[in-house]
């Protein structure tokens, strides 16, 4: 749970570095769209590096979510007469969200999927090219608000998930290292979503050329 | 004081239990949630029902006897142990819902009663130490850090009373676990068991049928003693330094 998330952590700070291109022209973020698809050629074939990513990320997936359905199944068997009276307001509500709210993640994840890679559905008219498409679903400011539910659903996901992951790693050994990992949680949290939103913001203000 | 009392009555392990309404009325706000139950008791009793069974031994909140689940609160609202729970807690003309830990590892014995002997079982796995036997070796024949000390008396504060499962959503007794590892792990003595103790006491625990920990925090909240969760990190600690594989 904790390894596999880590890897999602690091493909997320990738992928928000690439966002953030679009932020100097369209042309730069269509160099770097065409790039990820040549990474390595000749050596590597075309999209090979993305491809390896693909599966990485889809392993982990199946990793992630076999953990989490573990823990769930666990937790079910080993309570099965439930309390009559549950404490009011027990946990953070985003600790308590991370089963439901990771699946609501990984349907964002699928209609981002048929979105802007397969082209499948498209926000405002179909475009040409990548950086065009961005702009016109961002022009858009519904297709704003999707981004921006999902990209709140990300952050709370992570709150809670760098803390757990930081727990599992064996990490927090002492009080003091556990606002640590509370301050670098928040922290990272909240680079992902400013970082993730700066894009669409920009566009639906016209700031991008 | 008059208080209306949700009580979880349960004839026997095979039987199944339900909530049974009793009202009381003269109780002190002085008296502790214990006497509370006895002065019920006894006026059930003069009434030729059946007393509420529950579990009590020091009543000084230090042997982790004692544990029911007061308004969905192991413990109760405080702090502290059940029985150094106070009426003056509760307000004249509260409901007050009591019920057993409930989770599959502590089997009801009998109404407000559970069987923790899976707790007794995960200490047999590993929560010792070997040591020789004869006359006790000096206090200073082995040096301890006074941080290392003090985070093992931190620990070793853990009385085993099952509030951490009784309170975690997940039903995972991680938080006695770490506690006990945490204990003998910081000192010296715990060295030469530590990672055959971290392993076998984790498969007791898993084999027991409790959960799994997803970091909520409960299980501290509700913990008379205050063992914070870097007990169950320490646990993940140890556990992949044995080799026993990060989850």
């Amino acid at each position: 749970m904790a390894l596999t998330g880590l890897f999602f952590l690091f493909y997320l700070l990738v992928h928000m570095y690439g966002n953030l291109m679009i932020l100097m022209g369209p042309e730069a973020f269509d160099e770097y769209a065409h790039h990820i698809r040549t990474i390595g050629e000749p050596m590597v074939p075309e999209k090979g590096v993305l491809w390896v990513m693909r599966i990485g990320l889809l392993a982990s997936l199946v990793l992630h979510v076999w953990a989490a359905v573990t823990l769930w199944r666990r937790a079910g068997q080993a309570r099965t007469n439930r309390y009559v009276m549950k404490r009011k307001g027990y946990g953070n509500f985003y600790a308590k969200a991370m089963r439901w709210g990771g699946l609501a993640i990984l349907l964002f994840v699928v209609f981002h999927i048929l979105h802007l890679t397969t082209h499948t559905i498209s926000i405002g008219e179909p475009q040409p090219t990548p950086s065009q498409r961005v702009v016109e679903s961002f022009s858009q400011w519904w297709g704003v608000l999707i981004y921006v539910v999902a990209m709140v659903a990300v952050g709370l996901h992570l709150l809670h998930g760098i803390w757990g992951a930081a727990m599992t790693l064996g990490l927090n050994t002492s009080l003091k290292r556990a606002e640590q990992i509370r301050f670098v949680s928040i922290l990272v949290a909240t680079i992902i979503v400013v970082g993730f939103l700066i894009p669409p913001f920009a566009i639906l203000l016209g700031l991008v050329p | 004081m008059r208080l209306a009392l949700r009580i979880w009555r349960q004839d026997g392990p095979q039987h199944t239990g339900q909530m049974v309404r009793y009202d009381i009325d003269g109780v002190s706000e002085d008296s502790s949630f214990l006497e509370m139950l006895d002065l019920l008791n006894e006026q059930l009793i003069h009434k030729g029902e059946e007393p509420v069974a529950f579990d009590s031994d020091c009543r000084e909140g230090i042997c982790g006897t004692c544990g029911v689940v007061i308004n969905g609160e192991a413990h109760g609202p405080e702090r502290t142990t059940t029985c150094q729970l106070h009426m003056r807690s509760f307000k004249d003309g509260d409901e007050i819902v009591i019920e057993p830990w409930r989770a599959d590892p502590f089997p009801v014995i009998k109404d407000l009663v559970v069987d923790r002997s899976s707790f007794d079982r995960i200490i047999q796995a590993g929560g010792f130490i070997s040591a020789n036997t004869g006359s006790a070796p000096d206090a200073h024949a082995t040096p301890v850090r006074k941080e290392d000390a003090d985070r093992a008396f931190m620990a070793a504060e853990c009385i085993g009373c099952g509030a951490c499962v009784a309170a975690c959503p997940n039903a995972s007794g991680m938080l006695f676990m770490g506690a006990k590892i945490t204990h003998l792990g910081e000192l010296p003595q715990g060295q030469p068991e530590r990672e055959a103790r971290v392993v076998s006491m984790t498969e007791q625990h898993d084999h027991e049928g409790f959960g799994g920990c997803t970091n909520l925090g409960e299980c501290t909240r509700a913990c008379p003693k205050g063992i914070p969760m870097n007990v169950i990190s320490q646990m993940n600690a140890d556990l992949r330094r044995a080799g026993f594989g990060a989850r």
